[in-house]
């Protein structure tokens, strides 16, 4: 098993974390993992983006050249990044920031409404949540349970009162990515 | 038999490389008779440069480091930080202080560094044989100064004692000599002082002296001391320059 | 043991602090900043000394001043800061002063970039500063080994009396990946006699200083740490063989491009193209001995040396093949980081050459 993530959007819309999260559950999972972030003049502010690898086995280039999934939170990534996906590969789109619909046909593509959802739900924070959801749900490649107890564990001592609202948002992307 | 007179237990037994004339000798004693009237030979650690002074380490008793040029008070910062109950010193010149060691000497003093430094001021690089110091003065010759120093060409001397004294950092600066007994007691009260308020955790201590180099002046002993109290002496001020 | 995930200036620098090390003194740099912001919190937490020095100059006077009294003490920089530190770290070598410096690696030369980049090959291996004197230079290849070889670099410092370089570029410092914190029962280390930390009873003063005023006493001092340096090479080299059993052909790569490399050599045996690793660990003292005799080895019919550079560490590979075989070379530089399909065509093109 080996997968390899490119994540962008603006920064503050999480998609650090989700990278972070990704790796967590990796190696809560036994695997291999690895988390590279973008580096350069984008590293303040504007378009933020990482690459994550998770492997059964050693992880040699951390960087990758076509990703077996995006996740784009924005436009500009979606322009940039759908042309590297691997063929069978997948893109997940947050369809409530981009309009666009993924024009290759050689990919599957999966859009997910995250801040429309995590508004529902009251919190507008969540919707890196949501999009890390669908990313368990369409690709199963890590254990829901694992995610859920992760989330227990983060928001344990700081603020308990968000763990409800996290699952919630994490159950709604799964539905979301397990739909499609 | 009466002992009139002994070599201070704060510095070796051995011949001292110094020209006939030159203050090092001196201020040396008085630091080593500084460290043995307060008992710190022991626990001292000396941080030596790059100048006349480099062999520092081979005549105080105490432990030494040698410095690479200027650098004196980035090391004594590390030794004083990692050895907070043990008295550190840097003894400096004013190529090394005053030039390649602005920086350094600046930033220990606006910390605050709980060591002292003896500056010695003497006009002039020494060990390279009379090139143009930061301190040299207004007119004063120097082998790349051969005309004397100029203020269009090399600006003026610099008071280091005084441009320190403006950092919160320093505690005490003063400037001394020691061309008379008077005056080299004086100096050694100043050493001593230092030396308590870095014991007692005060901040960062200064003491300057003026210093007399016969041999790159070209004058004899007894001028050169006469042209330190007329001409340094008249642009650096002896006296205490900050106390708090 | 508990995998945890670290990014890796902070298992840098956390590593450091588990190896014991009690004094820091860093400035800010591009891309190492990590370092020292850490180091900034857990080393007072932890009894020792955090100084924001004033330069990169001072800061590695600082450690010099700290392990001339005793302190395992550490600096880090990047690239341009790293010149700076050139200075101090021949002074410490003059002075046999055990030391880490660690340099993340940037593009260069002068300001260059702030990209990972390993254009300071020479700088740390052949020496920035003047004079006859060697620093061991360690890279790792990930995060795991980044903390080890931190336990190590303290410890090679302690026993050989002498600067250690923890070489890395700007990718590995900048990534996360999961670590365990081993063990590390370190190897037996000679007591700091020497140290300069107040006599306290002593017979004698000691004196740290690099500088022996007549030749033949300089010429003697440079003659011991020759034969130091020597037990160094015969002791210390480390390197990693990846796939090299029946390879073919032999990538040579350090750091992130050994990685880079390492997939690309996945892709390459997929299409039946024998190739391997070899990934020197220590770049000085290099693994000549080893890589010359994979060099003989009948089925190797050649070598490529994989750099973030214009050609630094192939110079080192050939010396080592010593002509037995071709050695090529691909690289990038200035804050470029190799893709995988480069290195498959390079290594392709130059198969092709070479059948």
């Amino acid at each position: 098993m080996k997968r390899a993530v490119i994540l962008s959007g603006f920064g503050g819309q999480g998609v650090m974390s989700i990278g972070k999260n990704l790796v967590e559950a990796g190696v809560e999972e036994g695997l291999e993992a690895s988390w590279v972030p973008s580096y350069g003049p984008e590293m303040r502010g504007g378009t933020a983006n990482c690459t994550v690898i998770l492997s059964d086995e050693r992880i040699g280039a951390p960087l990758v050249e076509a990703p077996t999934e995006i996740v784009v939170m924005n436009r500009a990534a979606l322009d940039k990044f759908e042309p590297t996906v691997t063929p069978g590969g997948t893109v997940f789109v947050n369809s409530s920031i981009v309009p666009d619909p993924v024009s290759r046909t050689d990919v599957k593509a999966v859009y997910v409404p995250c801040d429309d959802i995590a508004n529902e739900l009251g919190n507008p924070k969540v919707a890196n949540m949501v999009m890390l959801g669908a990313y368990i749900g369409a690709t199963k490649a890590l254990k829901r349970e694992t995610i859920e107890s992760m989330i227990q564990t983060m928001f344990a001592e700081k603020a308990p009162q968000l763990i409800p609202l996290n699952l919630e948002a994490l159950a709604r992307g799964i539905a979301c990515g397990e739909g499609t | 038999m009466t002992t009139i007179y002994r070599k201070s237990k704060g510095l070796q037994d051995v011949p001292m490389h110094y020209c006939p004339g030159c203050s090092h000798g001196i201020v040396h004693k008085l630091i080593a008779e500084v460290m043995e009237e307060m008992d710190l030979i022991q626990q001292a650690i000396a941080i030596c440069p790059v100048g006349c002074s480099v062999f520092a380490g081979s005549y105080f008793a105490c432990d030494a480091i040698e410095a690479a040029h200027g650098r004196a008070p980035a090391v004594a910062t590390a030794v004083k930080r990692t050895h907070p109950n043990q008295p550190v010193f840097t003894y400096q010149g004013d190529g090394d202080l005053a030039s390649i060691g602005a920086a350094e000497i600046v930033h220990a003093a606006m910390r605050g560094e709980h060591f002292t430094t003896i500056f010695i001021n003497n006009a002039i690089y020494g060990m390279t044989g009379g090139q143009m110091a930061p301190t040299t003065l207004l007119g004063q010759r120097a082998t790349t100064a051969p005309g004397g120093r100029t203020k269009e060409q090399a600006g003026c001397p610099m008071r280091v004692a005084e441009l320190l004294s403006t950092l919160e950092g320093l505690v005490y600066a003063e400037r001394v000599c020691v061309v008379d007994i008077p005056h080299l007691n004086q100096a050694k009260r100043a050493i001593r002082k230092a030396f308590e308020k870095q014991m007692a955790g005060e901040g960062f201590t200064f003491v300057e002296v003026l210093a007399a180099c016969p041999t790159n002046w070209g004058m004899d002993p007894i001028g050169a001391n006469r042209w330190l109290m007329e001409h340094m002496a008249e642009y650096y001020p002896l006296g205490v320059v900050k106390e708090v | 043991m508990k995998r945890e995930i670290w990014k890796g200036s902070e298992a840098i620098a956390e590593a450091a602090i588990r190896a014991g090390c009690r004094g820091f003194f860093g400035y800010p740099i591009t891309p190492q900043n990590e370092i020292p912001e850490y180091m900034s919190v857990r080393m007072p937490a932890a009894g020792g000394v955090f100084v924001q020095a004033e330069s990169e100059l001072a800061a590695i006077n600082m450690v010099y001043g700290a392990a001339a009294c005793g302190v395992r003490a550490m600096t880090s920089s990047s690239s341009p800061g790293v010149s700076l530190k050139q200075e101090g770290i021949s002074y410490m070598a003059g002075a046999e002063l055990p030391g880490v410096i660690v340099n993340v690696m940037r593009g260069g030369p002068g300001l260059g970039s702030i990209q990972p980049a390993q254009g300071d090959y020479y700088q740390a291996t052949r020496g920035g500063g003047n004079g006859d004197y060697r620093t061991v230079v360690l890279a790792p290849a990930s995060l795991q080994e980044a903390a080890d070889l931190m336990f190590e670099a303290f410890d090679i410092a302690d026993q050989y009396r002498n600067p250690v370089v923890v070489l890395v570029d700007g990718l590995i410092a900048q990534m996360m990946e999961p670590i365990v914190w081993k063990e590390h029962p370190g190897r037996p280390l000679p007591e700091k006699t020497w140290a300069a930390d107040g006599r306290r009873g002593r017979a004698h003063n000691n004196f740290v200083t690099s500088l022996f005023m007549d030749a033949p006493d300089c010429e003697a001092h440079n003659l011991a740490l020759l034969e130091k340096y020597k037990a160094i090479e015969a002791n210390e080299c480390r390197w990693e063989e990846l796939m090299l059993d029946d390879a073919e052909l032999v990538l040579v790569a350090y750091g992130t491009p050994s990685r880079v490399a390492q997939t690309a050599v996945e892709h390459l045996r997929s299409q039946n193209i024998k190739a391997g690793v070899f990934r020197p660990i220590t770049l000085w003292p290099f693994p000549y001995a080893r890589l010359r005799e994979i060099a003989a080895q009948p089925q190797v019919k050649r070598f490529m040396a994989v750099e973030m550079s214009t050609g630094q560490m192939v110079d080192d590979v050939n010396l080592a093949v010593a002509g037995q075989k071709p050695v090529a070379f691909y690289g990038r530089c200035g804050g470029v980081i190799p893709h995988v399909s480069e290195i498959e065509g390079a290594v392709l093109a130059a198969w092709k050459e070479g059948l």
